[in-house]
C-alpha cells in the first residue's frame, strides 16, 4: 500500500538534502604527512576518521611519498561540496549511494578504468565512475536478554508478529532511524518499501510501540546494548558488529526473507587535480587482493564478488538511475510523509 | 597468317561487370545494414524512454488543487537496465517545472496532448534522447498541459552504432568476397564452352577443312554454323582447284604423247641433220613439258592424299632402291651412276609409300636433270638419333648464289638453272609430302665438290 498525501505543487527541483547557501561543514581533517612528500591525495569521505586512519596508513605505506588530506564530512554536506561548490577533492568517499549516484548521472565523476575496477562485480559498480568498496547489511540488533523466553524472529513478518503479540515488554523499546535526518535511513527504509510492503506494517507496529527514533546508529546500537532498547531496526552490520566484544547482551541478526546491503562507494570529483593519483587509490580499495586487508583494518566486509550466490537473501541497493527517484523532492516527501502517518501516531 | 588484333577480353570485361555490380551491392548492403540496426537501436531507446515516460505521467495526478507526483522506482530504474547511460528527467505543467531537473530541454516540436515527440539534444555535455510524452491535467478547474520529459545519454547507443557499422562493413566485404567468388566460377564456366570451341578449332590440322562436330551453347551455334559452312566452301573450293590441275594435266599430256610419237616417226624420215635438230628439240620440249605436267599432277595428288595419309612401316632403303631402279634408264642416258649406301639396321619409317616415292623421286629428278654426264650421284642414307635421313648428293651446278628458301615454293626455281626446263614444282613436292610426314628437307651444297646435297629427314616409327 502506497500512501500518498500531498505535495507542493511546483517547485524548482535542487538536491535533496540541500538547503542553506553557505560553505559546506567539514567535521574532522586530519593530514597524513610524509617524509619526500611527491603529491598529495586529497580524500572528502563520511567515514569516521578513526576507522580509516589505519586504512590510509596503509596505502601510504605502499605508496611512499603521497600526503593524505582526509576530511570527513555527513554525506549531505559532501554532496553540497561537490554539487554546488566544486570543491576541489580528488576523491569523494560515501555511503549515500543515492547522492554518489547522483553526481556520476549528473556529469560530477570522472571515468576510470583499470585491471582492478574489472575485478568488481557488476552489481558493485556503475559506468565506470562509482566504485563500491564495502557491502554493508542492514541488520536486526537485539538484546538477548530483552527477548528471554521468545522465539527469535528469522524474518519481518515472525518480528511484526513477536512485537504485536507483546506490546507491554515493546512498548517504548523499539528504535529506528528517523529518515528524516538520517540519509542511511532514508535509503534503507526506500529500499524495505521497493522490497516488500512489509515496512509499512512494521513502521504501524512500531508506531503503535512508541519507537524511539534516532540519527545515527552509534548511538541507537549503544542503547539497545546498555537495555535502555530491546531491539533498534535496520543498524549497519558493520557498526553493530564492532559493539559485540563489549556487550555480551548485543545480539545481531540478518532477516533472511531480505538483507538490505548497502555499499560504500568511491567516485573522482571531476575537481580532481590528479586523477592519475585518484584511479591508484581506487584501484587500491577494490582490488581483488586488498579485499583481506580492508577487513583487518577497518572491520567493514568487503566486496565478495561471490556473495549472491551464498546469500540468497543478500540484496545490495542497486546502483543506476532508480536511486534517483528516491532523491527527487517530491517522491521524498511523499514518502517521509506515509512514513511519519505510519511511525507517529497520534 | 595475318595477325588478329586483340581487342579486350570476354572473361574480364565479364568478371569486372559482374565485381562491380557485386561492390555496389555490397555498398548497399552496408549503408542498409547500418541504417536499419541503427534505426531498430533508436526505436528500442525512444520504446523505453517512452515507456518510462508513460509511468510517470500515469503517477502524476491533482489534488485539492496541488500537482502530486509519486514517480515510480521502476520508471527511471528500467532506463538502467539495458545500459549504463546517463537519466534525466522534468515534469512541467504549462510552462512551469514541477519537479525534475528544471534546464532539461523540452523538445521545440508542437507539443501535443497524447502523441509524444522524440529530440536530440545536448545536454550536460552529452547528447541525450528525449522523450516528451504531454497530457491534459485539471488541476482546481483549469486544464494544464502537463508534459513528462526522460532523457538519456546516446554513449551505449554510439557504442552499439559502432558495433553495427563493423559488422556491417563485415557483412558487406564477406558479401563482397563471396559475390568476387562466385562471378569468378561464373565467367570461367560461362566461357568454358567458347573455349572447348577454340581449342577444337585450334587443334585441328592446317589442311583439316571438315565441319567441326563439337556440341556448343545456343549463342554460339551461329558462330560454328557459319564457321562449317565457310570451311566446306573452302574444301570444296580447294578439291575444285585440284580437280581442275589434274585434269589441266592430263589433258595437255595427251596431245604431247602424240607430237613426241609423231616427232620420231619424222625423225626416221629426215635425212637433213639439221631438220633432226629441229625434231630432237621438238622431243626434248614435249619431254620436258610432260614431266612438268606429270608433277603438277603428283602435286595436286600430294595435297590430297596428304589430308589423309595411308600410313605403313616401310624401310627406307628399299623404298630408295626402288626409287633408283626406276629412274636408271634416264641415268643411263647421260652415263650417270647411282650409288645407295646405308646399312641394313636402320630402322623403319611410317608414311605414306606413294608419297615418300614421289618425293624420293623428285630428289632424283632434279639430281639427274643437274648433273653432267659421265658423273656419280649418291644416296645416302643415315639413322641420327630418331630421324633416318637420306642424302642426295649430285656433282651438278650447285644451288647458285640465291635465296634458297625460295628454291622450295611453287614454281620457284633457282636463278642459274634458267637454260634447262623445270616447272619448280619438285621440291615443293617433297616439302609438302615432309610436311606431311612430320620430316623436314634441307638444302646444302656437296660437301666434298661442286654439287648440291639434298636431305630429308623422317622420324623414326
Amino acid at each position: 500500500m502506497r500512501v500518498h498525501i500531498l505535495t507542493v505543487g511546483l517547485i524548482a527541483w535542487c538536491c535533496a538534502l540541500i538547503t542553506t547557501a553557505s560553505a559546506f561543514v567539514a567535521e574532522e581533517e586530519r593530514l597524513f604527512e610524509v617524509e619526500n612528500r611527491t603529491a598529495t591525495l586529497n580524500i572528502l569521505s563520511t567515514g569516521d576518521l578513526n576507522i580509516f586512519a589505519p586504512l590510509i596508513e596503509a596505502y601510504q605505506a605502499r605508496n611512499p611519498g603521497i600526503e593524505v588530506r582526509y576530511v570527513t564530512a555527513s554525506s549531505s554536506e559532501l554532496m553540497k561540496a561537490l554539487f554546488e561548490e566544486n570543491a576541489e577533492f580528488d576523491i569523494a568517499m560515501s555511503s549515500a549511494m543515492d547522492l554518489q549516484t547522483k553526481l556520476v548521472n549528473d556529469g560530477f565523476a570522472l571515468r576510470h578504468v583499470s585491471a582492478e575496477t574489472s575485478t568488481l562485480p557488476d552489481w558493485a559498480k556503475w559506468r565506470d565512475r562509482l566504485f563500491a568498496f564495502t557491502q554493508e547489511p542492514a541488520v536486526l540488533a537485539f538484546s538477548k536478554s530483552s527477548f528471554q523466553g521468545l522465539p527469535t524472529p528469522t524474518n519481518r513478518d515472525e518480528l511484526i508478529a513477536l512485537l504485536r503479540e507483546n506490546p507491554d515488554r515493546f512498548n517504548g523499546k523499539v528504535g529506528t532511524y528517523d529518515i528524516r535526518e538520517s540519509g542511511a535511513g532514508y535509503l534503507f527504509a526506500t529500499q524495505d518499501s521497493r522490497q516488500s510492503e512489509s515496512l509499512w506494517r512494521m513502521a504501524e507496529v512500531m508506531g503503535r510501540l512508541n519507537a524511539q527514533l534516532y540519527c545515527c546508529s552509534s548511538q541507537m546500537i549503544q542503547d539497545v546494548a546498555d537495555g535502555r532498547l530491546a531491539l533498534a531496526y535496520n543498524v549497519l552490520g558493520s557498526y553493530a558488529a564492532a559493539h559485540l566484544p563489549d556487550n555480551p547482551d548485543l545480539d545481531v541478526l540478518q532477516f533472511n526473507d531480505f538483507t538490505t546491503v548497502m555499499l560504500r562507494t568511491v567516485l573522482i570529483p571531476k575537481t580532481t587535480q590528479d586523477v592519475d593519483l585518484s584511479g591508484q587509490f581506487i584501484d587500491f580499495l577494490v582490488s581483488g587482493s586488498n579485499r583481506q586487508l580492508i577487513e583487518e583494518l577497518t572491520g567493514l566486509p568487503a566486496i565478495d564478488p561471490g556473495v549472491l550466490q551464498r546469500e540468497a537473501a543478500f540484496r545490495p541497493i542497486r546502483l543506476g538511475p532508480g536511486l534517483l527517484v528516491y532523491l527527487d523532492q517530491l517522491k521524498r516527501r511523499t514518502f517521509i510523509r506515509a512514513w511519519l502517518n505510519a511511525m507517529v501516531q497520534p | 597468317m595475318t595477325a588478329v588484333r586483340t581487342r579486350g577480353s570476354l572473361r574480364r570485361r565479364l568478371l569486372l561487370q559482374l565485381l562491380l555490380v557485386a561492390a555496389i551491392l555490397s555498398v548497399a548492403l552496408y549503408f542498409t545494414v547500418r541504417a536499419l540496426a541503427q534505426q531498430a537501436a533508436e526505436t528500442t531507446q525512444d520504446n523505453i524512454l517512452i515507456a518510462s515516460a508513460t509511468a510517470i505521467s500515469e503517477a502524476v495526478r491533482a489534488e485539492r488543487g496541488q500537482i502530486l507526483v509519486d514517480v515510480p522506482y521502476s520508471a527511471l530504474s528500467m532506463l538502467g537496465s539495458i545500459a549504463e547511460e546517463r537519466v534525466f528527467y522534468r515534469i512541467t505543467a504549462d510552462d512551469l517545472t514541477v519537479t525534475g531537473y528544471d534546464d532539461l530541454p523540452v523538445p521545440s516540436a508542437t507539443i501535443d496532448a497524447g502523441n509524444p515527440v522524440f529530440a536530440t539534444a545536448i545536454y550536460r555535455g552529452d547528447e541525450v534522447r528525449i522523450a516528451a510524452l504531454p497530457r491534459r491535467l485539471t488541476v482546481a478547474d483549469e486544464t494544464v498541459i502537463l508534459t513528462v520529459l526522460v532523457a538519456q545519454t546516446r554513449l551505449g547507443l554510439a557504442a552499439v552504432s559502432l558495433q553495427i557499422s563493423i559488422a556491417a562493413a563485415a557483412a558487406g566485404i564477406g558479401f563482397f568476397v563471396l559475390s568476387g567468388a562466385l562471378s569468378w566460377f561464373a565467367t570461367n564456366n560461362a566461357m568454358r564452352p567458347l573455349n572447348r570451341l577454340a581449342q577444337s578449332v585450334a587443334r585441328r590440322g592446317p589442311q583439316d577443312l571438315s565441319p567441326v562436330e563439337t556440341s556448343a551453347p545456343t549463342e554460339l551455334v551461329p558462330l560454328l554454323q557459319s564457321l562449317n559452312t565457310f570451311m566446306g566452301r573452302l574444301s570444296a573450293s580447294l578439291a575444285r582447284t585440284e580437280d581442275f590441275i589434274a585434269e589441266a594435266a592430263h589433258h595437255v599430256r595427251t596431245p604431247l604423247a602424240t607430237v613426241r610419237t609423231q616427232s620420231e616417226i619424222a625423225m626416221r624420215s629426215v635425212r637433213k641433220p639439221e631438220n633432226k635438230q629441229i625434231l630432237r628439240e621438238v622431243i626434248r620440249a614435249a619431254d620436258e613439258s610432260s614431266r612438268s605436267a606429270g608433277q603438277l599432277l603428283d602435286h595436286a595428288m600430294v595435297a590430297l592424299r596428304s589430308d589423309n595419309l595411308e600410313k605403313e612401316r616401310l624401310h627406307v632403303r628399299e623404298l630408295a632402291q626402288d626409287v633408283i631402279r626406276s629412274i636408271s634408264p634416264t641415268a643411263d642416258l647421260k652415263d650417270i651412276r647411282i650409288t645407295c649406301s646405308g646399312s641394313d639396321t636402320i630402322g623403319s619409317v611410317e608414311g605414306d609409300p606413294i608419297l615418300l616415292q614421289n618425293a624420293l623421286r623428285n630428289l632424283l629428278d632434279n639430281a639427274v636433270k643437274y648433273s653432267p654426264e659421265d658423273s656419280i650421284i649418291k644416296v645416302e642414307i643415315l639413322q641420327s638419333g630418331s630421324t633416318v635421313r637420306v642424302d642426295v648428293i649430285d656433282e651438278g651446278r650447285g644451288l647458285g648464289d640465291g635465296d634458297r628458301q625460295h628454291l622450295t615454293e611453287r614454281f620457284g626455281r633457282g636463278n642459274n638453272v634458267r637454260d634447262i626446263i623445270g616447272s619448280g614444282l619438285g621440291l615443293t613436292i617433297v616439302e609438302e609430302v615432309m610436311r606431311a610426314h612430320g620430316g623436314t628437307l634441307k638444302l646444302s651444297d656437296n660437301p666434298e665438290k661442286r654439287g648440291t646435297c639434298a636431305s630429308i629427314s623422317l622420324p623414326l616409327a
